[in-house]
């Protein structure tokens, strides 16, 4: 139905001024937008085929591109938007639910640009990170209640195998199959240049990376793609995935498509079948199975391996978490609303879970007043984009933190949130030979380091004002926060005082 | 060696196998203790007695024979080795199988082979002597499930059968199938080349269940339940 | 922190029950025995038991089994209680000290008849001036808790694990021919003696394992009866389905499975056609008494034991018999442990209800 019509968002412009007809373009867009016109002697493009990843733009070498936003509106209505007509369009037209990925775009607060962090002036002395010790190292892992001394009286080592990190970032959970094997790549050789981890994802662990098993945490999902023994031996850590931010009570699937030769060996799956990882772990279903599936877990590598569980950020969030700081779990890693993906219904992604913010304080102080905080470790995750999200996590509670948006920014993704076509002319969302060959892994690594080490020298500066050299001293540590803007129960909820108390 | 579980947490009877060298272990008073034989490989492991839950989980090769009946869980995730149950066994046993082999001799719980997988070379097998619960082969993926339904009439197995199964194969027994199978699923009559697979497959069962004659069983009528390619599992999507 | 009652707390867990056909008198040391291997279910923050049977010397006495947090609570209750109820004894329920049972409230029991003429001014029967007594108690007396409120029954529960609570409340001295266990594993502190199973109303016991995702849908329905929720726990909400349904309502037990644990639209098209109509009526009529989500329990009643899993089968449930015995539990271990010999075993189904009573002209 021609009703049914929608003028694309985004318009691609060219300046026909600039442009020398090189087919640049053409070349680079996999979503095929640009043409080259015999009878108009000139490229045109169709902008109902753009995604808005900037490939063209990026690599156009005369700089003729640019991409804006459309100014073709429906009649103004407050409420029906033009997002909600098109979205009934599409729906009246396919029945089908409405796909899109990465992290949820919507208005809601961001509570991270709504804390202040302190520093130092006259009272206490705030610190030179250039000049002094400045220490970022830390232990992710679970802590006995007390102290044991041997037959001589020496202290003994009752510590469960710890996770060390140089720096309090670690690359979360995406699975090879959902982006490519360079990506990974460049994750992987990024981890264990910085001394931290990166995280298989649910989609097993390619043969080729065993060598960076030290800085790898391998995780088990409810499909247990590519899990066996050897996997689990392998890695530093093993992560049950619970849930997932970006789409809580919501499983994956990845098709067919994509799941070539290469995804099919580290998946275990033969080629080309669909790869379905339900919601939940059907053999979970109340928090004494979680206990059993860590037990088993722990039984089956000796011991030697710390156990995470991840869950999403739910309305029952602390509840749930003290449930598996009793599991057996060492580490609990939360993952908020805005947390990205390769591909969810929209309608979740848009409209469930909660904000990490306010899952990590409700947490934190939940494990305290019950006095098991200290059995666990927090990682915290769903959107962390600067080094300033670091420090304000850390201080409302978290250990440590989980990035991959930011990660994969750094890779060149352009957020253009169609990661689910399959197409990603940056090479990291896609299987596309053609498409990862455009990612090289080691500049990618390269450029991850850089991302990470700069937020580091920034989180050592911003500890300095604070007086604290040290991030152990950073974590909890409230008092060095302040809201602004916050009512009452948002304060309360997060912990903190308001900006000028 | 011999060891007795009595007294024993599951930790120290599990250290204790871990820990011997031998190959050969037998099992007693065994009553609860869950994870015998988790991630194992070279083992041969006889249990007199019930033992608890995720017995083999992520099984590399080991062979379990359980004298009696097991609990939940039996198996998750065995990439290889076999487990023998004379008995019944509990919900959700072989989920996420890749390879190696359960042979039940009685019934299986809810939930038996979900998510059962195969690769290259492994191809899981699960052989239930008497009944399976509902959701049997849900999002089966790969691998074969034979129910016999041995000492019942009707149905032998429970509804919600094979829900997104999208690889593998059933064999169910008998000449009816619950009201409640999934639309994903495709009944059949086996042709001969699967009548060859469940041969094999049953030949290989009876010889640790000879009361049973594989001989007879083909006899009997087998349903063949495969994915059904024309309606799969999917989520009609639209890009927004 | 707060506890039961002010927030929601979900807890997974194990259960037990065992239950003699022939009203043959069973010890309590055995239902300890057979809770205490699931210990991995549950973690040391709540275990009970309710058990049938145990007080002959008062059958036709309401049993009241009560927690004070304070002399002032018990005071304000006892005054309440003998203006409605004649007590023929009294005292402290026998415990002993034990490592794994920290400190608790007050544990009392009385033995009580309902006063005649106050129950023929409010016009009930005696079972329903009881259960509006207690649920009153509980809402209005801060400190005072009524856990146990049957005839010739009684539960016994703390913050331990289960065979903790066992030893403390010298279980191995009572007598009955039905029992039912239970572990914990709730997902906090709730340091306080309530919040654990059995939750118990009248005659009925709830014992449960699991996580009921319908829970407010079922709260707010059940408190337009006058059934107030104060622990917000599912077993409490399930206990006041049972005793709404079965004694007010009059479903029998079976019946009340078909409303809670209803089957699938899809499985009732496919019955005959009487049974077909009575679904869709009981489906109808109580649509908002269905419980979705994981769970497997275990209700005792008077003279009968009965246990159900939830329509999916989400939870693990067993059942063994020997001679006159019945044993329901988590786990098949929890069975063996009692009886390596039976009968018969089978694993519950999803929504079909075991159901056990007293052979006739027992008891």
């Amino acid at each position: 139905m021609s009703g049914d019509f929608l003028y694309p968002d985004y318009e691609i412009i060219r300046d026909f001024s600039r442009c020398t007809v090189c087919h640049d373009c053409e070349r680079q867009c996999a979503n095929g937008c640009h043409s080259y016109n015999e009878k108009l002697g000139r490229m045109v493009a169709d902008n109902a085929k753009c995604v808005v990843c900037h490939r063209c733009v990026s690599m156009c070498p005369v700089s003729a591109l640019k991409i804006v936003k459309t100014d073709h509106t429906f009649k103004q209505n407050a409420n029906w938007t033009g997002d909600v007509i098109g979205d009934i369009y599409r729906q009246a037209g396919s029945g089908g639910v409405l796909l899109s990925s990465m992290g949820n775009p919507q208005k809601y607060p961001i509570y991270w640009d709504k804390i202040l962090i302190n520093a130092s002036q006259v009272t206490n002395p705030s610190i030179d990170p250039l000049r002094e010790p400045m220490e970022t190292k830390l232990f992710l892992g679970g802590r006995p209640d007390r102290v044991e001394y041997d037959e001589k009286g020496q202290l003994k080592d009752n510590l469960p195998v710890h996770l060390s990190t140089q720096v309090p970032v670690l690359f979360s959970a995406m699975s090879y199959g959902s982006i490519s094997r360079n990506a990974h790549e460049a994750l992987a050789k990024a981890a264990a240049a910085l001394g931290t981890y990166y995280n298989t994802g649910e989609g097993g662990l390619h043969e080729d990376f065993y060598q960076y098993a030290d800085n790898t945490i391998v995780q088990v999902a409810s499909g247990r793609f590519g899990v066996h023994k050897r996997y689990l031996d392998a890695g530093a850590a093993i992560e049950i995935k619970m849930g997932q931010g970006a789409k809580p009570g919501i499983g994956g699937h990845l098709p067919g498509s994509k799941i070539t030769e290469d995804v099919s060996r580290t998946r275990m799956i033969p080629e080309g079948t669909d790869a379905i990882s339900p919601a939940p772990h059907h053999d979970i279903y109340s928090i004494e199975d979680l206990r059993q599936l860590v037990y088993s877990l722990k039984e089956a590598t000796s011991y030697k391996k710390p156990i995470i569980v991840k869950i999403a950020a739910v309305h029952n969030v602390a509840a749930i978490a003290s449930g598996i700081a009793r599991s057996g779990a060492d580490i609990i890693a939360i993952d908020g609303f805005r947390g990205g993906t390769g591909a969810a219904p929209s309608r979740i992604r848009d409209n469930v879970g909660i904000p990490i913010e306010l899952a990590l304080a409700a947490v934190d102080e939940r494990l305290r007043q019950e006095g098991i905080r200290n059995n666990v470790s927090i990682i915290a995750g769903g959107s962390i984009r600067s080094s300033a999200d670091i420090v304000k996590a850390i201080a409302l509670g978290a250990d440590a933190v989980y990035i991959a948006t930011a990660a994969l920014l750094a890779l060149g993704c352009h957020l253009c949130r169609a990661c689910q076509l399959g197409r990603c002319n940056w090479g990291i969302a896609t299987q596309r030979p053609d498409l990862t060959a455009r990612l090289d892994p080691d500049a990618g690594a390269r450029r991850l380091v850089n991302l990470v080490t700069a937020w580091n020298h920034e989180i050592k500066e911003m500890m300095g004002g604070m007086g604290i050299n040290s991030i152990e001293a950073l974590r909890g540590n409230r008092l060095m926060l302040r809201g602004i803007g916050l009512t009452e129960k948002e304060l309360s909820i997060l912990g903190i005082k308001h900006a000028g108390e | 060696m011999k060891l007795s579980g009595k007294n024993l947490s599951f930790q120290e009877l599990n250290e204790a196998v871990r820990d011997t060298t031998d190959e050969h272990i037998e099992l007693c008073d065994i009553l609860g203790h869950r994870y015998i034989g988790a991630g194992s490989s070279g083992r041969d492991i006889v249990i007199e007695g019930v033992p608890g839950n995720a017995l083999g989980a992520y099984l590399s090769g080991s062979s379990l024979t359980v004298k009696g009946n097991a609990q939940d869980a039996v198996g998750d995730t065995m990439n290889d080795g076999r487990i023998i149950i004379s008995g019944s066994c509990g919900d959700t046993a072989g989920y996420a199988m890749r390879g190696g082999k359960i042979y039940i001799g009685g019934n299986a719980g809810y939930r038996v082979g979900i998510h059962m997988k195969e690769y290259g070379a492994h191809s899981p097998i699960i052989v239930i002597g008497g009944r399976a619960g509902a959701f049997l082969g849900e999002y089966q993926a790969g691998g074969t499930i034979v129910v016999l339904g041995l000492g019942g009439s009707g149905c032998p197995i429970g509804g919600y059968c094979g829900t997104g199964m999208h690889g593998g194969r059933m064999f169910i027994r008998g000449t009816v199938l619950p009201g409640t199978l999934s639309d994903q699923v495709l009944v059949e009559e086996p042709d001969r080349h699967s009548r060859l697979l469940l041969k094999e497959i049953l030949s290989d069962y009876c010889r640790y269940f000879p009361e049973v004659s594989a001989n007879s069983l083909l006899k009997d009528h087998f349903f063949l339940l495969t994915p059904n390619t024309k309606n799969p599992f999917k989520q009609l999507y639209t890009a927004c | 922190m707060l506890k039961e009652g002010e927030v929601r707390i979900p807890a997974g867990c194990a259960i037990s029950g065992i239950f003699s056909r022939a009203g043959k008198p069973i010890s309590g040391g055995e239902i300890v025995s057979s809770i205490s291997t699931m210990h991995d279910r549950s973690n040391g923050l709540g275990g009970g038991f309710a058990a049938y049977g145990i007080y002959p010397e008062y059958p036709e006495h309401f049993a009241f089994h009560l927690f004070y947090d304070s002399d002032a609570a018990k005071r304000a209750c006892e005054a309440e209680l003998k203006t409605f109820f004649t007590v023929a004894d009294e005292g402290p329920i026998p415990t002993r000290k034990v490592p794994g049972v920290g400190n608790g409230p007050i544990i009392w029991r009385y033995f009580a008849a309902p006063r005649p003429e106050k129950m023929e001014a409010l016009k009930m029967d005696e079972q329903e001036y009881t259960v509006r007594f207690v649920l009153r108690i509980n809402r209005d007396i801060g400190g005072a808790y009524i856990f146990s409120s049957g005839k010739n029954m009684g539960v016994f529960k703390a913050v331990g694990f289960p065979e903790d609570v066992g030893e403390f409340y010298k279980l191995e001295s009572y007598r009955g021919y039905s029992w039912t266990a239970h572990g914990r594993y709730p997902t906090n502190t709730p340091g306080w003696w309530g919040g654990a199973h059995p939750f118990a109303l009248g005659q009925y016991t709830i014992v449960h394992n699991g996580e009921i995702s319908s829970y407010d849908a079922n709260r707010r329905f059940i408190e337009m009866f006058g059934y107030h929720c104060s622990l917000l726990t599912d077993t409490e909400v399930i206990t006041y389905v049972f005793d709404y349904l079965n004694r007010v309502q009059g479903l029998s037990l079976e019946d009340i499975a078909l409303v809670i644990a209803a089957p699938f639209w899809e499985e009732i098209d496919c019955m005959p056609e009487e049974q077909k109509r009575k679904l869709y009526y009981l489906r109808n009529m109580f649509a908002s008494l269905l419980i979705t989500g994981p769970f497997s329990i275990i209700l005792g009643f008077d003279k009968g034991i009965m246990a159900l899993n939830d329509r999916l089968k989400l939870r693990s449930m067993v059942a063994g018999e020997k001679d006159d015995r019945l044993y329901i539990a988590s786990e098949e271990c929890a069975i063996r442990v009692l009886a390596p010999q039976l009968d018969k075993f089978y694993a519950a189904q999803g929504g079909v209800p075991i159901i056990a009573r007293l052979e006739e002209g027992t008891n």
